[in-house]
Formats: C-alpha cells, sequence, structure tokens
C-alpha cells in the first residue's frame, strides 16, 4: 500500500512576503546560532526559548506540504496571535486564554523523553539527543477540535513514521502510546482533578506509520510555544484536536489498546479513534459544520469533510470498521 | 400634634422615596446594567486598551448568555435582600432587572442565530430539536417572553392575581438556564454548579420562609415533627411495596 501526499508548494497558501522573507532570515540565523547545529543537512533544533526562531532546513521542493485543497474553503493559515492565543490545554487551565497566560511558568528545558514496550531500542534520552535524527519539516494542516471549531497551522517537526523506524516497535506492538509531563508545580490545572493526569493519549501502529501523522517542535517557523505543547507534542490531522496529545514525556509501545484521557473521562462522548467524522455527532452537538476561527465573521461555518479532508491518506486504515461504533 | 409624614423616614435629598428610585437608583442601575454590553463592545473593537478576543463569536455567545443568568439570578435575590437588609423599596428595581436578562438572552440568541450558526435555520431547527442543552435554552427564552410582555403596569393591574402566578415561571426559567449552562460544558461544571447552589440557596430561603413550608414537603402537616413522621410514613411503605 501506498500513500499519495499531494505536495503543494507553500507558497499557494502562505503570504508569501510575510513568509519567505523570514525564511531567509532564519537561514541567517542558523550560521549564527550557538546551540548545536542537529541532525541531517543542516536541519537543526535549537534549544532555545519558546517563540525564538526555530532553525531548520526549508527547501520548497523537499517538503510536503500536507494540505488538500478543498473547494470553496478558505485554507489560509491562520495568524500566529490565533494559533498561539486560543487553545485547549487543560494542564494551565481549561479557558482558551489560560494556556497563553500561564504556559510560559512551564520549564521546558532540561527535557526527557523515555521511551519503552515492544520496540527494539528502549531508555530516555535527552530532548535534543532524542530529536537529532530528524530533519524538520513544514506541514501545513488543517487543526478540527471536537468543539467544533478549526484552524490553519502551519507546524514544524518530522513524521511519527521516522521516529517508530528509530525506536523498532517489534510485532507484539499493536499500538503506541503518548504521556504528558505531570509537574503540577508549573501546570496549574493539574492541580484540579478535571481529567486524570497525566493526560494520556495513543494511536494504532498503523496509524502512527501513516505520512500524515506528526512529530512538532515549532511553529510558523519558530520554537514552538509552551502553549502549543513545547517542546514536542503529535499531530494527528484527520482526527480531533484532543488526540494531539502536547508535551510528550513518554512513548510506550504496547500490544493492547491503551487508555486514553478523554474517553477515560467521558466514553459515550469521545472514543479512542476520534477520527473526524461530521456523520458521527457528538452525544450533544452536531460535528457536520464547523466554524473556521478567523474566517469572515458572518461566514464562519463550513462542512466538516471526512477525516477532516484527508480522507484519501487515511481512509484505508479504517475499511471495514463501523465508524458509529468505533467513534 | 404630630403630623403622619413626620414619623417616616427622613427624605434623602429633600427626595420622595419613589423620586429617588425615579431619578438616581434606577438610571445608575440602568448604567450598570449596560456594562456587560460595553465591556463587549470595548473588547470587540479593541477599546480603552482592551484586546479583541481570538474567538469574537464564541466570546460575544458565551457573555450574553452568562450575563443573561446572571439577571436571572440577580432578579431572585431581590425578594432575601429585601427582607433580610430592610429594604422594601429594592422591589422598584426588580423588573428592570428582569428585562435585562430578557434583553441578554435575545441578544444570546442573536449572536447564535446571526454569527454562530450563520442564519442556516435547517440547522437552528436540527439544534432545537436534536441537542437537549440547547432546547433547553430554547424553552427558558420562549418563557421569558410572556414575563417580558406582561411587565407593563397595564398589564399588571389587568392581570391582577394571575400576574404572580404567571411570573413565578422565573422560578422554572432559572433551573432551565442552569441546566443549559451545565449541558453545554464539556468536561469543567465547577461554574454551573455554583450556580445551581446559588438557586438551591434561594429557593431554600423562599421554602423556609414559606408560612406552610412543611406542608410542601407533606401536605396536611403544619408542625416539622408531623411532617417527618408523615414522610417517613411513606418512605416506609414505599419502600416495603414489592418491587414491578
Ligand atoms: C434559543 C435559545 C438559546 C440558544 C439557541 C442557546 C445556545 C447556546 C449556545 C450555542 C451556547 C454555547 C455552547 C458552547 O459553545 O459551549 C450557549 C451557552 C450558554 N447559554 Fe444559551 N442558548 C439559549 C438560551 C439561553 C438562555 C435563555 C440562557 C439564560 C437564561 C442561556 C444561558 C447560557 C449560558 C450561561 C451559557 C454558557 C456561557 C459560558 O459558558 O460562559 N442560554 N447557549
Amino acid at each position: 500500500m501506498t500513500v499519495r501526499i499531494p505536495r503543494i508548494a507553500p507558497s499557494e497558501i502562505t503570504p508569501p512576503e510575510t513568509y519567505f522573507n523570514r525564511r531567509a532570515f532564519l537561514a541567517g540565523a542558523l550560521a549564527a546560532s550557538a546551540g548545536a547545529a542537529l541532525g541531517r543537512a543542516g536541519a537543526a533544533v535549537v534549544p532555545a526559548a519558546a517563540g525564538a526562531p526555530l532553525v531548520y532546513s526549508y527547501d520548497a521542493a523537499d517538503s510536503v506540504g500536507a494540505l488538500v485543497h478543498a473547494p470553496g474553503q478558505d485554507e489560509k493559515p491562520n495568524s500566529w496571535e490565533q494559533i498561539t492565543h486560543y487553545n485547549n490545554y487543560y494542564e494551565f487551565g481549561t479557558s482558551k486564554s489560560d494556556p497563553s497566560e500561564y504556559a510560559g511558568q512551564l520549564q521546558t528545558r532540561p527535557w526527557n523523553i523515555a521511551v519503552g514496550g515492544e520496540a527494539e531500542v528502549t531508555g530516555s534520552f535527552p530532548l535534543e539527543k532524542f530529536l537529532n535524527p530528524y530533519a524538520l519539516e513544514e506541514r501545513i494542516y488543517r487543526f478540527r477540535c471536537v468543539e467544533a471549531w478549526s484552524m490553519v497551522i502551519p507546524w514544524v517537526g518530522f513524521p511519527l513514521a521516522q521516529l517508530l523506524k528509530q525506536f523498532k516497535p517489534t510485532s507484539r506492538a499493536k499500538y503506541v502510546a503518548f504521556e504528558t509531563l505531570y509537574r503540577p508545580s508549573q501546570m496549574p490545572g493539574q492541580r484540579v482533578p478535571i481529567l486524570q493526569w497525566p493526560y494520556r493519549e495513543g494511536l494504532r501502529i498503523d496509524e502512527a506509520m501513516n505520512p500524515l501523522a506528526f512529530m512538532v517542535v515549532g511553529l510558523y517557523g519558530r520554537v514552538l510555544p509552551n502553549q502549543n505543547g513545547a517542546p514536542l507534542r503529535l499531530i494527528v490531522p484527520w482526527k480531533y484536536g484532543f488526540k494531539s496529545i502536547k508535551a510528550i514525556v513518554r512513548i510506550l509501545f504496547t500490544e493492547t489498546q491503551p487508555l486514553t484521557t478523554w474517553s477515560q473521562a467521558a466514553p459515550n462522548e469521545y472514543g479512542f479513534y476520534a477520527n473526524v467524522n461530521p456523520h458521527v455527532p457528538h452525544p450533544r452537538w452536531s460535528q457536520a459544520t464547523e466554524r473556521r476561527i478567523g474566517a469572515p465573521l458572518f461566514h464562519e461555518r463550513q462542512a466538516t469533510l471526512m477525516f477532516n479532508g484527508y480522507a484519501k491518506e487515511v481512509a484505508y486504515l479504517y475499511k471495514g470498521m463501523n465508524l458509529h461504533t468505533y467513534f | 400634634m404630630t403630623s403622619p409624614a413626620a414619623a417616616r423616614p427622613k427624605p434623602f435629598l429633600g427626595l420622595t422615596v419613589e423620586r429617588r428610585y425615579r431619578l438616581i437608583y434606577k438610571p445608575v442601575v440602568f448604567l450598570a446594567s449596560l456594562m456587560p454590553l460595553a465591556w463587549m463592545a470595548c473588547s470587540l473593537f479593541g477599546w480603552l486598551g482592551f484586546t479583541p478576543p481570538v474567538d469574537v463569536v464564541k466570546f460575544l455567545e458565551l457573555r450574553c448568555g452568562k450575563t443573561a443568568l446572571n439577571f436571572i439570578m440577580l432578579t431572585l435575590m431581590v425578594t432575601p435582600v429585601r427582607q433580610l437588609a430592610r429594604l422594601p423599596n429594592l422591589l422598584r428595581l426588580r423588573r428592570m432587572l428582569g428585562l435585562f436578562a430578557f434583553f441578554y438572552a435575545t441578544l444570546h440568541f442573536t449572536v447564535y442565530l446571526l454569527l454562530d450558526v450563520d442564519l442556516d435555520w435547517h440547522q437552528v431547527a436540527a439544534d432545537i430539536l436534536k441537542r437537549p442543552y440547547i432546547t433547553i435554552g430554547f424553552t427558558a427564552l420562549v418563557l421569558l417572553i410572556p414575563l417580558a410582555l406582561t411587565s407593563t403596569n397595564r398589564m399588571m393591574r389587568r392581570l391582577g392575581r394571575r400576574w404572580s402566578r404567571l411570573h413565578r415561571l422565573v422560578y422554572l426559567i432559572a433551573v432551565l438556564g442552569v441546566w443549559h449552562f451545565y449541558w453545554q460544558e464539556k468536561i469543567d461544571v465547577r461554574e454551573p454548579l455554583v450556580y445551581a447552589g446559588l438557586l438551591l440557596v434561594l429557593f431554600g430561603y423562599r421554602w423556609v420562609r414559606s408560612p406552610n413550608m412543611w406542608a410542601v414537603l407533606a401536605p396536611g402537616s403544619t408542625r416539622p415533627a408531623a411532617a417527618v413522621r408523615r414522610l417517613a410514613r411513606v418512605a416506609a411503605s414505599s419502600a416495603l411495596r414489592p418491587p414491578v
């Protein structure tokens, strides 16, 4: 089976004047940066403060711009301001503005990531070493929240499939599970038992191997801000946003389906799969449409697409499954 | 010889109670009641150093809904406050508070209609029929309409005792409003629970003050001991009854 990802030059999507000028600037920053240059062929992550320019090699010809254009939809990326000031990140509070207000206190260095379970390579790795093998690229993805709003976001990161290849899950590994940092001293929301902390998420291995599943370290060419899940988060663009776990500290390969936070909290409302699906409503609201944040005020609503518009790329994963049962 | 007027409290600023309310208190409360609207406008347009919210639509929708519920709570607080603080004339402000509840609820619905669902009547109909939290909110809004329409002096006079019976609907509206608030939350229901608690206190106050509070629990009994006995008897008989 092969999955073809449409290659779309970012120039089609992003306002070029604002974007490419900054890229030129970033290339200069790479030379000047004091941080260890890591990775292949100039690809690099600088262990810098959140929001600082992220230094990565960018080659439009080499990039996978996995944004599927859907006719009649406004697919301009949301602004930095919108993406960084409208967040669901209950570790910092349940209001959309809490993360941008309180995530600054989170210390993201030093940061360790533990990998365990059914894999040939396991252990605990400092972030810098953990990220070493990967070349960074940009992906402009739609982001659809289970609350029926959406954005378009230019992430920087590397495919989850590459990570899996590094750690070589064994044939017994059927799932990959992720865990968020548990540090109530810096994550005030964790002092309130709204959800069972730490936050947990997971994917089936074949979902994780899909080229669209993405590990993210940056946003708009900058180091990922804390409120967006720094230093390392997952993005699964065909699933509701809560699957895309933030501030990852643990990765576990398992034989059985891992527990996931939202399906634990309300099993009848949030499933393990959580695929974007306009035909399966949330028990309390419809998922048929969504409001695109930042769209013209009287025309924010648009139709929600099956698998968030990525059906061509991911539908094979769910062939023969009843998506009403496995929601 | 003392005139009857001398027994009354001294007029404040030389104004009678009626004029004080008409010229000072009511305009002040009216302007204060517009502050949530002013705040929304400042946020929306970035006036006075406010930053516009990222999600303008949700901001307006949630603010209006919350403000409507706040005014319903304020309306229900008038009776206990005027009794406990011995300020009987506070009653003169209640109609305005109730009408502001209706105003913000209408605004809430308007934002939903124009900005949230973009005037998609199919979605509105589907929401009202299929989404229980919206069914409940809609019911509350519909029930507010007759109360607003009968709030004039003329209607009060015309309806007489039926007026106060009609306006007891506000208790149901308050319950529906809090329920709607509770059901639209994704998971964090702390705030709606605070409102539910406040509502319980407000209802409890009225129950305790009602002349026949025990009769509410067990019809026919006027003293606590009798009510408890009757309740115990009912409970025992239903517990002993075999399940159907
Ligand atoms: C036709 C009538 C109504 C409709 C269609 C409606 C619809 C809505 C919607 C769509 C939300 C937002 C849910 C979300 O996205 O999280 C909401 C929230 C809310 N509504 Fe309503 N509503 C109605 C009537 C009312 C009434 C009459 C009240 C008050 C008495 C009310 C009070 C609230 C409150 C307090 C919230 C939550 C605000 C917050 O979370 O801060 N609604 N309503």
